[in-house]
């Protein structure tokens, strides 16, 4: 783990990033080809698709289809990214990800964009609040979910020089950037952004930012919160999580996804064998959203600095 | 380096015999699995990996070869037969199907079998995999072509059109699908469950070149696989008339043998027929 000064600056989309960063891989390596459903002017691949048209292959709306031509494209030597939404792509082509991708164990890299509810207006058909529960539920599945741009174009140059499957998840909204350009990532490594010792606030995706908002809210009540990036979701940084539960006693987990299945379960099932401590969890409660815009959606249901607060002063009420 | 392998009409009809005894006895022995879909897809494998295919089995890795996937999984004892008359698998360990830890795994499996190219059984996914082993290969500049072998219950599932229209769309002239039409599936035949008629126009409307054949018929094999070699811009489909249980009498046409083994009884009776 590494700390990083920073402060919250405005950025860009993290599936614009990634985008982005696809390009540039496209540029140094021969063997990244990329592959979309009908959405690469929203997944940004459409950048990759203009500089390299005989490496992107557009699949139409057929996402099952297309997670097999990237299972064959990669055990052929290539380094598919397969991208769409997140929903569409984890629960339309789930069979194809565990029989053609996860089962063999191909290198076959999927990225999902309009993740969470923060897509906004287009509703929860749209969303995708379980797919980081079905991602990490596939053997050998690498699962990232990074806070910003410079995570995003870092994780995905990882993703790249894995091999092995591995999903991304990556966002709809313009967010905040986190990180200075020069902060380093590695697969399964958490960052900790913000040391604390009375409790620890463990986010990923877009509620690294509000986890930071919450941070600097408590300090000024004299709680010292850390705040950890957990952006590898699988395979976690147990050492982290125990370092966590050792040193801050308290633990709250913010993810943009349903609690059921997603990052809180995983962080809890690695403290629950480790050093059991009060934990709560701030996400997706049993529901799906509906339309609106993306920061009414966040407040109505309960993903702002203010819900991780709360549940930071519930965890520390039962800290012994 | 072995390419091409030159058999005569003769070599190639023994050996599919004694591949049938071979899959006779290895689903008898295993107690499981499915006889009638691996019997009716035995010439159009034998003739795959004995006469057409480009590969060699001292170098099962060879970047060049051709690939065979087999999208029907149920039929793997046919597959695994071949392999292993063609020198990439021990024959002797045949009888291990189904077995814990046997390479020949009850659906075939790349981790216990690596010179595999998929992974199989749940239907309807190696069309699309085999089509993105053929476009790698034409970025490439490989002379790889690729080889789909599907059940006709299987084209049932969705995917297998998703993968028809991508084919098609971008002109993956390096790949060929057979559909082992052997007019059966799991629950009787095929008009009774789901109709897949009209075949030959669903599948030129959808833009492939198709060529229909008796998928029995060794030397017709040979030559549609020639005749699709030579078919430019568009992917090519053989739909392959078989009987399900070819060449056991009273596997023949009977649902039964879909997915149940023979008893020890009727693995003698089946390997007296195939003297």
């Amino acid at each position: 783990m590494a700390t990083k000064a920073f402060e919250l600056k405005p950025g860009m989309a993290t599936r614009e990033a990634f985008g982005k960063a696809l390009v540039e891989l496209g540029r140094e390596n021969k063997d990244v080809v990329a592959l979309d459903a009908d959405l690469s002017k929203s997944t940004f691949t459409h950048l990759f698709g203009k500089e390299f048209p005989e490496r992107f292959f557009s699949c139409g709306i057929a996402e099952a289809n297309m997670v097999g031509v990237a299972a064959g494209l990669a055990s052929s030597g290539k380094i598919p990214f397969a991208a769409s939404f997140s929903c569409f792509l984890l629960n339309k082509s789930f069979e194809q990800l565990r029989v053609a991708v996860a089962y063999p164990g191909v290198n076959v890299k999927v990225v999902g964009t309009h993740s969470g509810i923060s897509i906004g207006e287009d509703g929860p058909s749209q969303m995708s609040v379980e797919e980081v529960s079905l991602a990490c539920s596939l053997p050998g599945f690498v699962v990232l979910a990074p806070a910003d741009e410079v995570a995003t174009r870092a994780l995905v140059r990882a993703a790249a020089e894995h091999v092995g499957p591995v999903f991304i998840r990556t966002g709809r909204p313009k967010v905040p950037v986190v990180y200075s350009p020069d902060q380093d990532f590695q697969i399964g490594t958490a960052v900790e952004v913000i040391a604390g010792w009375d409790v620890s606030i463990i986010a990923n995706g877009l509620m690294v930012a509000e986890a930071i908002r919450a941070q600097k809210a408590l300090e000024a009540e004299g709680v010292s919160a850390r705040v950890i990036d957990m952006h590898t979701v699988k395979p976690l940084d147990r050492e982290a999580i125990r370092r966590a539960a050792v040193e801050t006693g308290a633990i709250v987990v913010a993810e943009e996804h349903l609690v059921d299945g997603g990052l809180g379960v995983r962080v809890a099932q690695a403290v629950a064998q480790m050093e059991p401590c009060p934990m709560e969890f701030v996400g997706l409660q049993n529901t799906y959203a509906e339309s609106g815009t993306p920061e009414g959606l966040l407040d109505k249901y309960g993903l702002l600095a203010r819900d991780i607060i709360a549940a930071v002063r519930k965890a520390l009420s039962r800290k012994r | 380096m072995l390419m091409r392998q030159e058999h005569t009409l003769e070599e190639l009809q023994v050996l599919a015999k004694r591949i049938r005894r071979e899959i006779v006895q290895m689903i008898g022995e295993a107690k499981s699995g499915h006889p009638g879909g691996s019997l009716s897809a035995v010439e159009i494998l034998v003739t795959l990996f004995f006469d057409v295919m480009r590969h060699d089995p001292s170098n099962p890795q060879w970047r060049d070869r051709d690939r065979c996937v087999l999208s029907k999984g149920h039929g793997c004892p046919a597959l695994y037969a071949v392999l292993a008359e063609a020198g990439y698998t021990p024959v002797e360990q045949l009888n291990t199907l189904r077995k814990l830890g046997s390479i020949y795994q009850g659906h075939p499996d790349k981790r216990f079998l690596p010179v595999l190219e998929a992974s199989t059984g749940s239907l309807g996914q190696g069309l699309s995999i085999g089509l993105g082993m053929a476009l790698a290969a034409r970025l490439d500049g490989r002379p790889t072509r690729v080889y789909v072998v599907l059940g006709d219950g299987e084209i049932q599932e969705g995917q297998i059109w998703e993968a028809a229209m991508f084919g098609a769309y971008h002109k993956v002239d390096n790949l060929v699908a057979i559909v082992d039409y052997n007019r059966m599936q799991l629950d009787g035949f095929i008009k009774d469950i789901m109709e897949v008629e009209p075949l030959i126009p669903k599948w030129k409307s959808f833009g492939w070149q198709v060529i229909e054949l008796d998928g029995h018929d060794i030397p017709a094999l040979q030559a549609a696989f020639a005749e699709a070699a030579s078919v430019k811009g568009q992917p090519t489909v053989i739909i392959a008339h078989t009987v399900k249980g070819k060449g056991v009498s009273f596997m023949e046409n009977n649902p039964k043998f879909h997915g149940v083994a023979p008893t020890k009884e009727e693995v003698q009776l089946a390997l007296e027929e195939l003297k």
